[in-house]
């Protein structure tokens, strides 16, 4: 199925749910409305003509000037019989995008959907700061409910791939920087 | 001529009580499995058969710091990995070595201006010996760095407390 | 709850039930061990925090993010051809691999042509790493399990391939060797004949080492029915490469998705049939490998046979200077672990906007706590072995 073909039984199914499409791009994505992504998702995933069962990527990307953030999920659907001699084909593959603020960046998990998503949303959290709401692994802390950090350590401070991050100049005592004197990388 | 030339046969040996301590210090280096990240594939291979690193003694990689004398720090050291390399530098008996091999152990590596999460050198977490350069350095290199703490131990004396390195006064403030 | 008490494995003597243990007055509780970031058996900074009932593992927590290196953020500030020796370091036994899948990825946004003899020049060495990669999963694996001679035959073949490598690109681990657009430099003068000549020296040796390790008793008896993941599992999990096909899935992104003229070459995609045990144990996942390193020695025959035909340019210079597009793209490629993917925006300079790389070991490893559930303590360097994790490209 093309991309066309799946928007149009997305658009079917929720209507203004989907705020937009673009195909005119070497990726082709549609958005979806934040809070709908889990009604979204299950339908994806269980529909009998999408069955998009492998979850490829979660990518966060940062927009500071548009004061947004966007989740970007790509998925892909693979067709085939468990031990056959016969190599397994893909019947599509589609792309998920989804507009957050970016004070306020919530996002309802799919880690119930798709259990890759469990350590993709943690990451997007911990470097991102897209809280993912009804993760299976989330902590309350001063920051509220969110996914436990993954990569940085717990006690980390602020989240890195922000466009506005400043390094830190020391944790626990270890300096960040050498005798050179350097405090933030220059772009 | 001393008292002591002709007066015994041969298969005596004389040496210095320095001499011999360093003697067995130096060939017989037990390194802990310290590979972090890239620079443990090369250090896998030092200790594989072409680069035979058993030829020098120091081919028995002690998994526990408790039967090591020689930590080679393989690969970037994070913050959050820091705190861990510090408990097992505190964890290996005296006398202990420390080789700091690859760029990223050194200075931060090519991680140096933009790794937020990258300690610029270990040896702002523990004294280190020998520096080894390279990203990663080859097999020699390593073998070379081995060589240098070689020669560096067989200077030492048990009479004379071993040269202090720059962190060492650090490391004692921080712990 | 009396019959078996480790579901996961019914070749053990149902006679050991937990109620029989119990009725002998021995007080237990439960443990919390910590399997540290720095252990023999865990391939890099790994933790592993196991709650143990005696010796039988009740959860297996993975802990990441040890060796953090902050990729992304470098991806942010760096043009492309400069960002290439950061993809090395990511999966650092598959330098070739991840070049490529950078490199790819940034042709497909920017629409970038790479002749003819470049690209069977990458299929060439990805495949060369493929097996080199192949051998340390051979070699470490072995050494978890108790052997020590397959690590330091492993190491010896790969001494050939890492000779042959650095007569090309000067390295032997970090290559980036296959850049925007082509590959750097053109093969060294009698490279090809070394390759055929190191062809026909390893493919009987493959069948040397399944008789020194894959086939012994105590390895089988270590591995069989281990962690098995069942070819559903593996798909909601996200597992890819290796621990996908041993599961029964035949999938690989060189069929479902050729690229650089993967569609021109003949070979077969093995998958795991539960030869020794069930189908998807830590046993097909190593023995996937095996397999693989044959049909790679074949692919590499083809490559060797095709670039011996065509001559040409090896680099397309306009690499280095290309423009990214402000548009996005997500794209991924078959390494040695699995998918490694690359998703790249652009804003309409130089250096993209964001960055992001979806490693193999990041999502293989996550399925750690659900395969690890009642199993023994020594079957944790056994499954976490065979998934083959290299924490570069976990934690990046």
């Amino acid at each position: 199925m093309t991309p066309e073909e799946i928007a149009n039984i997305l658009k079917g199914k929720f209507g203004d749910k989907i705020v937009g499409v673009n195909f005119q791009t070497v990726h082709p994505h549609v958005w979806v409305a934040a809070d709908a992504w889990h009604d979204v998702a299950m339908f994806l995933r269980h529909d009998s003509r999408l069955r998009f069962d492998l979850l490829r990527c979660i990518s966060s990307v940062d927009m500071l000037e548009a004061k947004e953030m966007v989740a970007v999920y790509d998925l892909i659907s693979c067709d085939g019989v468990p031990g056959s001699r016969e190599l397994w084909k893909s019947r599509h593959g589609m792309c998920v995008k989804i507009k957050v603020s970016r004070d306020k960046p919530h996002i309802r998990s799919v880690a119930d959907i798709w259990p890759t998503a469990d350590w993709h949303e943690r990451e997007a959290y911990d470097l991102m700061g897209i809280v993912f709401d009804g993760h299976p692994d989330s902590v309350e802390d001063a920051e509220g409910r969110h996914p436990r950090r993954i990569l940085c350590p717990d006690d980390w401070a602020g989240h890195a791939l922000r466009k506005d991050y400043i390094f830190p100049m020391e944790y626990h005592g270890i300096p960040a920087v050498t005798e050179y004197e350097q405090t933030r990388p220059t772009h | 001529m001393s008292w002591i030339d002709n007066r015994f046969e041969e298969g005596v040996i004389v040496t210095s009580l320095d001499w011999a301590i360093n003697w067995g210090r130096s060939n017989s280096l037990w390194p802990m499995t310290f590979g972090l990240a890239c620079c443990a594939i090369e250090m896998m291979a030092v200790g594989a058969g072409r680069y035979d690193l058993d030829r020098f003694g120091a081919g028995a990689f002690r998994a526990t710091p408790r039967q090591a004398d020689l930590m080679i720090v393989a690969g970037t050291v994070t913050f959050k990995m820091a705190s861990r390399v510090k408990r097992l530098y505190h964890q290996m008996p005296e006398p202990k070595y420390v080789i700091a091999m690859g760029a990223c152990t050194i200075g931060g590596g090519p991680y140096f201006k933009h790794g937020y999460h990258v300690v610029k050198g270990v040896d702002l977490i523990v004294p280190v010996d020998v520096y080894v350069p390279g990203c990663p350095p080859r097999p020699e290199a390593l073998m070379e760095g081995l060589m240098r703490l070689q020669d560096k131990i067989r200077r030492h004396s048990i009479a004379r407390r071993p040269e202090a390195s720059m962190a060492e006064g650090a490391l004692v403030a921080r712990s | 709850m009396t019959e078996t008490v480790l579901e996961s494995r019914p070749d053990i003597n149902a006679n050991l039930s937990a109620d029989a243990i119990r009725q002998q007055d021995m007080p237990t509780e439960e443990m919390l061990v910590n399997m540290g970031p720095q252990h023999p058996a865990t391939h890099g900074v790994l933790r592993i925090v196991l709650r143990t009932d005696g010796e039988m593992v009740l959860e297996a927590v993975p802990h990441i993010g040890y060796l953090h290196r902050c990729a992304e953020k470098i991806g942010e500030s760096l043009a492309p051809f400069q960002f290439i020796p950061y993809t090395d370091r990511m999966d650092y036994l598959a330098g070739m691999n991840n070049n490529l899948a950078y490199a790819l990825t940034i042709e497909k946004l920017t629409g970038l042509e790479v002749s003819k003899r470049a690209q069977y020049i990458r299929v060439l060495f990805a495949e060369l790493n493929r097996i080199a990669s192949h051998l340390v999963m051979f070699g470490t694996y072995g050494l978890d399990m108790g052997a020590f001679t397959p690590f330091l035959y492993a190491f010896r073949e790969r001494e050939w391939i890492l000779d042959m490598f650095e007569s090309t690109c000067g390295a032997r681990l970090t290559y980036s060797y296959i850049t925007i657009g082509g590959v750097t430099d053109d093969l060294p003068d009698g490279f090809l004949d070394r390759c055929a000549e190191f062809c026909d020296y390893f493919e009987p040796k493959i069948d040397e080492y399944n008789d020194l390790l894959s086939f012994n008793h105590i390895f089988v008896k270590r591995t069989a029915n281990v962690g098995i993941v069942s070819a559903e599992d593996a798909i909601r999990w996200g597992l890819t490469g290796p621990c996908l096909r041993a599961s029964g899935v035949r999938w690989d992104l060189r069929k479902v998705q050729p690229d650089t003229s993967y569609e021109e070459f003949e070979f077969d995609i093995p998958i795991g049939e539960g030869l020794k045990g069930t189908v998807g144990d830590s046993w097909d996942r190593y023995f996937v490998r095996m397999q693989e390193m044959k049909q790679s020695v074949r692919i590499i025959r083809q490559a060797i046979a095709k670039l011996r035909d065509t001559l040409g340019d090896v680099l397309n210079k306009k690499g280095k200077l290309v423009k990214l597009p402000e548009d996005d793209v997500y794209y991924e490629i078959e390494n040695p672990r699995g998918q490694l993917g690359f998703y790249v925006q652009g804003n309409g300079s130089q250096v993209p906007a964001r960055v992001k790389a979806r490693g193999p070991s990041f999502c293989n490893l996550s399925i750690t706590n659900h395969v690890c559930r009642n199993c023994l303590l020594a079957d944790i360097p056994a499954i976490v072995g065979s998934i083959d994790v290299v924490l570069g490209e976990v934690d990046r």
